[in-house]
């Protein structure tokens, strides 16, 4: 795909000075999606079909159609429902959704609006990881006007539709993005996710009903509303459409958070976007979407895109388009090693093979980065790994697993390079 | 038990405030223990019993969550909490450099205070400012991007004389390319 990623001009955060105002984001159309949908001809399920048909896939890691989420919610019995939006954004290599919070807060509100006024739900909730106390006061400053010009509230502009809005923080929980960790640490718990099922669409805050959706997924909605689902659909690449932030970091010149399509070919980015590697460096590898996506190496990366299908092809996966991009002098043993740190930190300690296996994985990394390490602890490493996947609640330890398992197949012999000759005879 | 720490009527007012927003009472702790935090500026087993007495929640819940987030503080820190990013974005970009420069040039390691108080250095998991690497925050507050020795140097003076540094919003590359 050539592509010429200047002409593009961003949607979900403009070039638009002050966006982040009020009276600025209305002066430029801002919340007109949110009157087009109380208006009288959309009812909720219409709403539902357009945001499908639009196939915004999950923008926080999982990729699932958000429009077919929304529609898992059951029929409203008269009870509270609840939509919780997930701004938690923890996995390495991820700093996009801040962007939002600081730049263009109303889109992602309207967008909560429109979600909480298809799924009928009567009460939003933000919730924002405890590190991001400056974009929480946003937040809250941008909630509060939104309150005060009668976008949130009780029979918002005059359509019958009531739904609260809060915001509330995290206190520094990796665990916490995932989607059932959240709801327990919004109930005020420890944050130790949830046995599914029951889905938090049956069962989910304070036992009710209860969606959860990205905050960059939210903030696509308004657009969709707006433009129509074909428009949405006509962006990027077909199976997974739409405009997306990439947060490209590591070893590149301008690394920063960058609207684009989806489906960029990943070398587009670091060699066009963010201008390329840090001092005329090599391209060794990358992990593009969050610290769990499998590494790609640098000689593998002619003709992928960042797209569900492409990556999956490669052999990794989207995540959350927070791409890590390293350069040829990075050490694969000790950069792993400190992934493995990460997950074990954060590791809630609910299920033994995470629990365990985490701290395991960070161990022997550890041995084989001090020279200490045999070939055969590889085989271990990679044992560790497939008694770890599918095996716990959540989705931590393929988290922890993943990265172990793919960074020493694909980057094998630097790790054998450290390692001692083994005295044992290789399986 | 008498306890040593108390809230301020400013603080009950705004630990009301967010009992408010939820429907439930136990849905308040975390924030609260933030509220006790900026009181107090830490949540020691005391402060918990405060939280949980104010709430009219278990202790054992309370200590339960201040004990799970690392983000409390579960015994006294220096006045400033230097907590310098080393997770993978960090790292690759010199996040343990700059560790190592603050451990030296202040005399401690991570997850040590200095004896006059005034700081504390931990090294964190990924604080979500990827491309700004190598980073750090400082009390949980405000975040210091693309740190540099000369900048930790500035950031330092700047703290010993209670001068926090102020937020710094870091454009998109993006709008500056385009125009």
């Amino acid at each position: 795909m050539s592509f010429d990623w200047k002409s593009y001009t961003p949607v979900i955060i403009p070039d638009i000075p002050n966006l982040h105002e009020i009276d600025v984001y209305t002066n430029n159309g801002g919340y007109e999606s949110l009157k087009k949908v109380l208006s009288n001809d959309w009812d909720p399920e219409k709403v539902i079909n357009e945001v499908k048909a639009a196939n915004i896939r999950g923008r926080g890691g999982a990729g699932f159609n958000a429009g077919l989420k929304w529609s898992f919610m059951p029929k409203p019995d008269g009870g509270p429902r609840y939509l919780a939006c997930n701004g938690d954004e923890s996995e390495p290599g991820t700093f996009k959704d801040r962007k939002i919070f600081e730049y263009n807060p109303h889109l992602f509100i309207e967008g909560a609006l429109i979600a909480a006024y298809a799924m009928q739900c009567s009460a939003i909730y933000v919730y924002i990881r405890g590190e991001y106390y400056s974009w929480i006061k946003m937040m809250e400053k941008a909630l509060k006007d939104a309150y005060d010009k009668g976008f949130i509230g009780k029979n918002i502009l005059g359509s019958g539709f009531d739904v609260e809005f809060h915001v509330t923080g995290g206190a520094g929980a990796y665990i916490c993005g995932e989607e059932t960790s959240m709801l327990e640490s919004l109930e005020g718990k420890r944050g130790y996710p949830r046995v599914k099922p029951p889905f938090p669409a049956q069962k989910g805050l304070w036992g009710r009903p209860t969606t959860i959706n990205n905050i960059e997924t939210l903030s696509c909605v308004p657009l969709v509303i707006k433009n129509g689902a074909d428009w949405f659909t006509g962006i990027g690449a077909e199976t997974h459409p739409g405009p997306v932030l990439y947060g490209i970091s590591g070893h590149v010149n301008r690394p920063g958070v960058y609207e684009l399509p989806t489906g960029m070919p990943i070398l587009t980015l670091i060699e066009e976007v963010a201008g390329g590697m840090r001092n005329g460096k090599k391209l060794k590898g990358i992990i593009p979407g969050g610290s769990s996506t499998p590494i790609l190496r640098g000689d593998a990366l002619e003709g992928v895109n960042m797209d569900a299908d492409s990556l999956r092809e490669a052999g990794s996966m989207m995540g959350t388009a927070g791409m890590i991009v390293m350069d040829e002098d990075t050490d694969m043993v000790e950069m792993l090693w400190r992934i493995s740190h990460f997950y074990h930190h954060e590791s809630c300690g609910q299920c033994t093979p995470c629990r365990e296996g985490t701290g395991w994985l960070e161990k022997i990394l550890l041995k084989i980065r001090n020279g200490d390490g045999e070939i055969r602890d590889l085989e271990l490493l990679i044992d560790l790994c497939s008694q770890m996947e599918g095996r716990t609640i959540c989705a931590l330890a393929d988290a922890a697993a993943w990265p172990v398992r793919y960074t020493i197949d694909r980057f094998r012999d630097e790790f054998e390079a450290r390692c001692k000759k083994s005295t044992y005879a290789l399986a | 038990m008498a306890n040593n720490y108390e809230f301020t009527p400013e603080d009950l007012k705004e630990i009301e405030t967010i009992k408010a927003k939820f429907p439930e009472v136990m849905p308040a702790t975390l924030p609260t223990l933030w509220v006790a935090q900026r009181r107090f500026g830490h949540v020691e087993p005391e402060v918990q019993h405060l939280v949980a007495e104010t709430l009219g929640l278990p202790v054992s819940h309370v200590h339960g969550v201040a004990t799970f987030y690392t983000q409390y503080y579960k015994e006294k820190m220096g006045k400033y909490v230097l907590d310098v990013c080393t997770t993978t974005s960090c790292q690759l970009c010199g996040g343990y450099d700059m560790l190592h420069y603050l451990e030296n040039k202040l005399g401690i390691k991570a997850g040590e205070t200095t004896k006059d108080g005034m700081f504390s250095i931990q090294s964190v998991e990924c604080l979500g400012a990827c491309g700004y690497a190598p980073m750090m925050q400082i009390t949980n507050d405000v975040y210091v991007n693309n740190l540099t020795e000369e900048k930790l140097d500035e950031v330092i003076e700047s703290l010993k004389a209670d001068k926090m540094p102020e937020f710094e919003s870091v454009g998109m590359p993006q709008h500056t390319e385009r125009s």
